[in-house]
């Protein structure tokens, strides 16, 4: 009835994953009952949940990466202090059993379940508004994306309560993620919520890729775009090209495991060596779609505060398309250790450091752009500034592990884990934080405070270096990832400093919650009612903070790059528009619903329970060709009453 | 030569001289604890090779550092310097809101990543062919040939010629290249011994080739560098390089005494066991290397008897 489920899935005698999960639990329930007695459901049900705003959606799913940022975080001061402590004879606190699932749990949720959020909720948020439109091509898809990939973090926290987490790293590599290594429901739980937010992420890509090239205000040609839509393009254009590759791997592996196939098994001819190939022809696009949007984020943030444009948007836009592209042509660089010829190897390094050039070129627009500039340090710039002086250092230690010889002395060293930290909390994080501090006043309306905004920049920048440069030299010294338990006692004073470091770095993210929680608190005397609180260069401050959910009472005319400076520059009046009804998709509970039948199938999978499976399926199937067969999906917002709220808008922001 | 290639580690001396010039406390309480800290790690790992192959990989690794570090280190002070001298505060600061387009300037940015990379390209190329784990080292001697199979978790190594073999514990000649093939009876492990070079994946019914060479009598610790299970951590063995004539006397040893690893010996050792002490065999079956690979490809009896119509939560119970 129950499939493999039974009550020996609940950890009861472990006191660690016991109190993990109270934790958890009661922190839920907390939140549940908080919204009950507030009585929050309709307006949370109606205004957020069901909601296909572009712009809620991208909140929503910042949101979703800041939760899980923190179990993310507990995860590795988790092993940060079983590092620290298991040295020589000490075994520490934790078992293999437990820290080898810490360590998957880590890289998988940082990578999925926060990076990923973070740069697809600030896409959301902001391209339909840069690009001057009203939504993206498919809102309700969009809402369907979300909740797949919230059902995938709900899957993946699933496995701390019942049953157990994958023990392989979160490459899951066979033959170790195969059957006869894994027998048990943790390589299932990591496969099965990788393949429903996977499937989120796919349709943000198709999404987001229709958005950019076929809805753009009038005159935006495709050079007149923001950097950020350039690299919220290219970004998508990868997903869209590498996700399927993850999926049909994860169903092999699936098949293998399921049903006895043998693509990756060790007998019957099977080959993990294709496995590892397919993981990483995702794997590294994926390095790009995480890190091209923080790029185009830098670029709006550093153009922003130096009050110039962007130095030589060509080249950048240049950049950005050579990276596109040469991302498909490196990805051997993970596995120069598998014993490819010299040839192959040669040619996937040069590939690899040919990427530094565009890359390069990158950073040296950055620079020329503050240069002459009048530089204003609000917090966005911080990160910005951090992030170039980090990031090139990390592109540096990249570039030497793609030189071959190198890399069998580094490869699986804590050099390599100090470097991919390096580019993605230097670069994708850093870029993330930027681009919060940069928008939210966009979003809700108020900025956000600004002390306790550069007290989380200053943690997150000297708590990377104290957690990571110590595991650069530990790499040269022959440390090796992953180690439960540490065989040179030598090693320990660094491993201390890398403890310190995370402590630090929680630090940030305190400063970050307190931030949120002091700006929320001072709202009044925070309010933005220009809209425009940077001086900002691009559309999406040409309208209201917080935007009408319609974004522009009339959709802005573009001629320039770095329309809305143009428009503040040439100081034309605006003249009294003719407003047009407009048409807007209606909330739907298409994509709730669905999420909601996906985590009772995804759970019924992983514990086998076939009833369930074939239930659950048909549910979402049904969810949605019932949306598929409604004709009322839109709601029309008349001439007058856009006119009636943009009059008090600009009213408001502009006193005759 | 060593000296100069660590510098780092002589770092209490940088540190005092620092002190001397009359840095502020903290500066000096900063540079002083980072330096003994860097140098509080035993010289081991790729910063002190033991042999060709480590020493040109390390070579490589300054190399290409010290190419790089010619633009990073400028665009570094760069961006501190123009962060800092066009911060809206400074009055002395010159502006141009509007920058004019430039071409030439824009096409020397393009340039200098790219005469970096095409520097670099050279030394990929190069140094990925010289320094193929396949090619053999060239030496006087003739190599040793050496069989390595990562079991769950301890390494068993195979003497083909000698026909003896041993667990855990690598014996080898210095000055005599070793001839390594190695495959896995479980689970991806990379086979790695940081002080002599290059580490190479072992993998289920596969081989792989590594060739590496001990220029002194030592002992090097080695170990798997790809997470491999619950073991992973303690799955540790020593390479110990003995002088030539240590070397046979070695192997006259091993062979006088300890068990023979036979089949039934060598399924009891493949049973998942975690730190495990080295011990040695004094005769090993021929072909046991080839023998493991076709039972790894074959497959456990179980898995054969058409278990793909087996529900797999039964098939997991083995």
């Amino acid at each position: 009835m129950l499939g493999r489920l039974s009550w020996a899935a609940i950890p009861l005698d472990q006191p660690l994953p016991l109190y993990a999960m109270g934790v958890v639990v009661l922190g839920i329930l907390a939140v549940l009952a908080l919204v009950t007695v507030k009585g929050w459901w309709p307006y949370l049900w109606r205004e957020w949940l069901t909601s296909v705003d572009h712009k809620r959606i991208g909140v929503m799913y910042f949101l979703l990466g800041l939760v899980m940022l923190l179990r993310g975080y507990s995860d590795a001061i988790m092993m940060r202090s079983q590092q620290a402590i298991a040295v020589g004879d000490a075994p520490g606190y934790l078992p293999p059993d437990h820290y080898d699932q810490i360590f998957s749990a880590h890289g998988t949720i940082m990578i999925f379940f926060v990076a990923m959020p973070f740069v697809i909720g600030l896409m959301n948020f902001a391209v339909p508004l840069q690009l001057g439109v009203r939504d993206v091509a498919f809102p309700v898809l969009n809402s369907v994306s979300f909740w797949l990939t919230a059902s995938g973090a709900l899957l993946i926290n699933m496995s701390l309560v019942i049953g157990s987490f994958a023990r392989t790293g979160w490459m899951g590599y066979p033959a170790l993620s195969e059957l006869a290594f894994s027998p048990d429901e943790g390589v299932d739980y990591y496969l099965w919520s990788l393949q429903i937010s996977g499937i989120g992420t796919l349709l943000t890509g198709v999404n987001f890729v229709t958005t950019i090239l076929k809805l753009r205000a009038p005159g935006m040609t495709y050079f007149r775009m923001p950097v950020f839509c350039w690299t919220a393009l290219t970004a998508n254009l990868l997903i869209v090209a590498a996700f399927p590759i993850l999926t049909a791997t994860f169903v092999m592996l699936l098949l293998d495991r399921y049903l006895g196939f043998h693509f990756f098994t060790n007998d019957a001819g099977g080959n993990q060596m294709m496995y590892v190939n397919l993981f990483w022809a995702w794997g590294h696009p994926e390095v790009y779609i995480l890190i091209l949007p923080a790029f185009g984020i830098y670029s709006e943030v550093v153009a922003t505060f130096s009050g110039k444009g962007l130095f030589s948007y060509r080249s950048m836009v240049l950049a950005t398309l050579g990276i596109c592209i040469l991302s498909f042509t490196v990805w051997l660089h993970h596995f120069f250790t598998m014993g490819a010829g010299a040839d192959v190897n040669a040619f996937f390094g040069i590939m690899s450091s040919i990427i530094a050039v565009p890359t390069g070129v990158k950073v040296f627009n950055w620079l020329f752009t503050m240069f002459r500039g009048r530089i204003v340090f609000k917090t966005p710039m911080l990160f910005s500034v951090g992030f170039i002086v980090t990031f090139v250092i990390g592109g540096l230690t990249g570039v030497l592990l793609a030189v071959p010889p190198v890399d069998f002395v580094l490869h699986n060293s804590v050099f390599l884990v100090a470097h991919f930290h390096n580019v993605i909390i230097g670069g994708v994080v850093f870029g993330a934080l930027a681009g919060y501090n940069y928008w939210f006043p966009k979003a809700f309306g108020f900025t956000l405070d600004e002390w306790w905004g550069k007290a989380s920049f200053w943690c997150w920048l000297v708590g990377f270096y104290l957690a990571f440069m110590p595991l650069y030299v530990l790499g040269l010294h022959g440390m090796t990832r992953r180690l439960q338990h540490i065989p040179d006692p030598s090693w320990q004073p660094l491993l201390l400093v890398a403890e310190v470091g995370a402590v630090v770095i929680f630090a940030g993210i305190l400063c970050q919650i307190a931030q949120l929680y002091v700006s929320i608190r001072t709202r009044e005397q925070r309010r933005d009612l220009t809209g425009d609180p940077w001086n900002g260069r691009t559309l999406e401050w040409s309208t209201s903070s917080p935007p009408p959910a319609y974004n522009f009472g009339v959709l802005p005319r573009v001629e320039t790059i770095d329309a809305f400076w143009h428009m503040k520059r040439t100081g034309r009046a605006p003249i009294e528009p003719v407003y047009e009804n407009i048409e807007m998709p209606r909330n739907s509970p298409t994509g709730f619903i669905t999420a909601f039948f996906a985590v009772v199938t995804g759970f019924a999978l992983i514990w086998h329970i076939w009833w369930m499976v074939i239930l659950g399926l048909l549910a979402a199937a049904v969810t949605v060709l019932v949306f598929g067969w409604s004709d009322d999906r839109e709601r029309e917002i008349s001439a007058n009453e856009i006119a009636r709220m943009e009059r008090a808008r600009l009213g408001l922001g502009r006193p005759a | 030569m060593r000296d100069w290639l660590y510098p780092t580690l002589d770092a209490p001396h940088g540190a005092a001289s620092n002190a001397r010039h009359g840095r502020s406390g903290l500066l000096r309480w900063l540079v002083v604890s980072a330096a003994a800290l860097v140098a509080s790690c035993q010289q081991a790992g790729i910063l002190d090779p033991q042999g060709p192959v480590a020493a040109q990989e390390l070579l490589l690794l300054i190399n290409s550092t010290a190419i790089m570090l010619v633009v990073v280190i400028p665009v570094v002070l760069a961006t501190l310097a123009f962060a800092w001298w066009y911060r809206s505060s400074n009055l002395r600061a010159s502006r141009s809101p509007d920058e004019s387009y430039e071409g030439r300037l824009e096409f020397v940015l393009w340039s200098i990543p790219a005469l970096i990379v095409i520097l670099l390209g050279g030394v990929i190329w190069i140094g990925s062919h010289q320094l193929d784990p396949r090619a053999p080292i060239p030496a006087n001697a003739e190599p040793l040939r050496v069989d390595v199979v990562a079991l769950d978790w301890k390494w068993l190594f195979i003497y083909p010629d000698q026909g003896i073999g041993a667990v855990n514990q690598l014996v080898i000649p210095a000055g005599t290249p070793v001839r390594f093939r190695l495959t896995s009876a479980t689970v991806m492990n990379s086979f790695f011994i940081p002080q002599l070079g290059s580490q190479i994946y072992t993998m289920g019914g596969m081989t792989t080739h590594l060739n590496l060479l001990a220029d002194r009598p030592g002992e090097y610790p080695g170990f798997s560098a790809n997470y491999s299970g619950d073991g992973f951590a303690e799955m540790r063995f020593v390479a110990k390089a003995v002088p030539a004539g240590d070397f046979n006397s070695w192997v006259t040893q091993v062979r006088g005494g300890g068990s023979a690893l036979d089949d039934a010996g060598y399924a009891a050792l493949a049973k998942p066991s975690k730190a495990v002490p080295p011990r040695t065999y004094r005769s090993v079956e021929p072909n046991m290397f080839e023998r493991i690979i076709d039972q790894t490809t074959a497959g456990p009896e179980k898995v054969r008897a058409g278990a793909a119509w087996c529900p797999p939560a039964q098939q997991a119970g083995g």
